[in-house]
């Protein structure tokens, strides 16, 4: 199952799961649309090795939530017998997953972040903190691929492009949406998929220090994250906030700036790859979570930084 | 209107979890429990629309004994009502399992509404609305950062990465609640006097006609192979900016 970002490209959580998928059979896409916002990904679909990639497209897409592609779905489980399903675990990507497993009858796996030719899979329990392999032993089993896991390869076929009938059911349609309100444009990688991140807490306040992380992520071409702290100070929008109330991550780089270390926030922290920090205080607690901690002010370290990463790549 | 909220007992979310040695189940009995925070938020929407609106609040939990302790917490609250499901054949239950248990109860009690959290602290599978509302054959809204109901439509807001969604669904339904606008009331000292008063109605898997050998650890649509502690991250160094970036330079970071 395919999805797309606002400018239609399949997102980066797709790629690696059609990279992934690889080892368990040829794999096919399933893209779904408002009129002329699917077709347009099967180039790059079939560039990582989707052979076949079924579009199907909908006025009625627009409303709708996850009903509509876990019916169609569900008609391929039944009409193909694929030897699995893989859904991105996004918000909505869990919710297909979730309502395709019971609808066939199937068990499935969440935030899955690799598959051996046997069919079992490997997911990441507890933020990360413990590897599990697992296998679904009832129905065609259901993944959803946790992001940035992998680096997706390339594998480029020639598609079979195919339409497939999107009909909304009764159901589906029961739960809609009625409005989308774009936020604050960001043009960052989204939170979740990001490979990094760069997150403030509390110990960035005034506006020059807000606007120099701004240029620490941009040089790195991170998503910006931030704690609850953070948030309740304004210094950041509730969408950023990482931890157990908030997203999850999975960054290859993680930069945690004026922030603790709080369990609460760690939760979301914990699988990522690498942890740097920097914070005034040598013994805040978040030194002995990084792998690499700068002690001193923002104000003073983060434009430093910047500097010496542009200037690294010039 | 028949709010019915889904608390789930978990161990304290501040502490270290891990998967027990012997059966990849969580292990419990050493960690502190408490009622997920996210539960709590559902729970608060749940006697918010009472106030509002008038109706009956339920808490349901599916767990072992012990998890009877979520209930008296959710009574002591402002519940009305509280049903435990308890059977000895639930241990290692897997998600699609879990929620046919929960299904089969939520039928027996009757519901308008059903409110859980958007992803419980210990399995954070995050899915729990989407399974009740396929086993129910209702529509679902996850992730809900704001809600009301008007008539017989729950309209509910959701934070995406670029913005937000205004959602609506038709009653009866099943939606779940991220971290609301107010903050989860408190247990009050005249709260939990009054809870001792209420009963907490038991369930076993025969009393909902549920077969217990097709639920648990032996029957799990999904199983566990192997399961092992993460990387362990090494004891972190310091240094300045410069010595940052060439330390992330040799990991291919910049
Ligand atoms: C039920 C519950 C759920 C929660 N969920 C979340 C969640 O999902 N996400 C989350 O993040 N939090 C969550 N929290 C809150 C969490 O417990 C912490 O309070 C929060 O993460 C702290 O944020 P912080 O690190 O930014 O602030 P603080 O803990 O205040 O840390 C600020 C840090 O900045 C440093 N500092 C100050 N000035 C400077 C400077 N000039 N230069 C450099 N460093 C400086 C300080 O030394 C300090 O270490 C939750 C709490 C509860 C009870
Ligand atoms: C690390 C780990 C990984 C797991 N992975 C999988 C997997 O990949 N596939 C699978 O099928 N199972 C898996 N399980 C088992 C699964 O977590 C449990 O079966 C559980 O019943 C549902 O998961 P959850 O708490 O994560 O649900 P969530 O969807 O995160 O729960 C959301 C909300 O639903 C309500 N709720 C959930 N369970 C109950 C309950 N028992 N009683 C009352 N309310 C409840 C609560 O309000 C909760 O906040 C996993 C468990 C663990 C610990």
């Amino acid at each position: 199952m395919a999805e797309l970002t606002g400018t239609g490209e399949p997102t980066r959580a797709t790629l690696e799961a059609l990279t992934a998928a690889r080892v368990l059979g040829a794999p096919v896409a399933v893209v779904l649309g408002v009129p002329g916002a699917a077709a347009g990904a099967a180039a790059e679909l079939a560039r990582f090795g989707a052979g076949r990639v079924l579009v199907g497209e909908s006025a009625e897409l627009d409303a709708a939530l996850a009903g509509p592609r876990v019916d169609v779905l569900a008609r391929l489980v039944a009409d193909r017998a694929p030897a699995a399903v893989v859904v991105p675990a996004s918000a909505e990507g869990r919710e297909v997953a979730a309502r395709l497993a019971v609808r066939t009858g199937s068990g499935f796996l969440t935030d899955v972040v690799g598959f051996a030719a046997d069919g079992s899979a490997t997911q990441l329990a507890f933020g990360g903190t413990t590897v599990v392999r697992a296998r679904v032993t009832t129905g065609t089993p259901v993944h959803a691929w946790r992001a940035a896991s992998l680096t997706p390869v390339p594998a480029p076929v020639d598609p079979v492009v195919e339409q497939v009938p999107v009909e909304l059911s009764v159901t589906a349609r029961e739960a809609r949406v009625v409005r989308r309100v774009a936020g604050p444009a960001a043009g960052r990688p989204a939170l979740t998929e990001a490979s990094v991140v760069v997150a403030v807490g509390r110990g960035v306040t005034t506006a020059a220090e807000l606007a120099a992380v701004e240029e620490l992520a941009d040089a790195l071409g991170a998503a910006i994250g931030a704690t609850r702290a953070a948030v309740d100070a304004g210094s950041c929008p509730p969408s950023c906030l990482v931890g157990q109330s908030g997203a999850r991550v999975s960054p290859r780089l993680y930069v945690a700036v004026g922030i603790s270390g709080a369990a609460q926030h760690w939760s979301g922290v914990r699988a990522a790859q690498t942890v740097v920090a920097v914070n005034s205080d040598p013994d805040a607690p978040v030194f002995a979570l990084a792998d690499f901690g700068v002690v001193g002010d923002v104000a003073t370290v983060v434009p430093a930084l910047t500097a010496q990463i542009t200037a690294a790549r010039a | 209107m028949h709010s019915v909220v889904l608390v789930k007992q978990v161990p304290d979310p501040t502490g270290d979890r891990r998967l027990d040695r012997g059966d990849a189940t969580v292990a419990r009995d050493d960690a502190d429990a408490v009622v997920g925070p996210l539960d709590l938020h559902a729970l608060e929407a749940a006697l918010t629309l009472r106030e509002a609106g008038g109706g009956t609040v339920t808490a349901l939990t599916v767990g072992p004994p012990r998890a009877a302790g979520a209930l008296r917490q959710a009574l002591a609250t402002g519940a009305d009502q509280a049903v435990h499901v308890v059977d000895s054949a639930l241990h290692g239950a897997c998600a699609p399992q879990t929620s046919a248990v929960l299904a089969a109860a939520l039928r027996r009690v009757g519901f308008d509404l059903v409110l859980c959290g958007a992803a419980s602290s210990d399995g954070r599978l995050g899915v729990m609305a989407a399974l009740l509302g396929e086993r129910l054959g209702v529509p679902h809204l996850s992730g809900l950062r704001a809600l009301a109901v008007t008539g017989t439509t729950v309209t509910g807001e959701r934070q995406t990465e670029d913005g937000w969604w205004e959602l609506a669904a038709e009653l009866p339904a099943v939606v779940s609640t991220h971290v609301l606008p107010d903050p989860p009331r408190r247990r009050t000292v005249a709260g939990i006097r009054a809870a001792q008063h209420r009963s907490v109605t038991t369930l076993t898997l025969a009393d909902l006609g549920i077969d217990p050998a097709t639920v648990g650890l032996a029957a799990a649509t999904s199983r566990v192979v192997t399961a092992d502690a993460g990387p362990a991250r090494t004891p972190g160094r310091t240094g300045d900016p410069a010595e940052l970036v060439r330390f992330l330079a040799d990991r291919a970071l910049v």
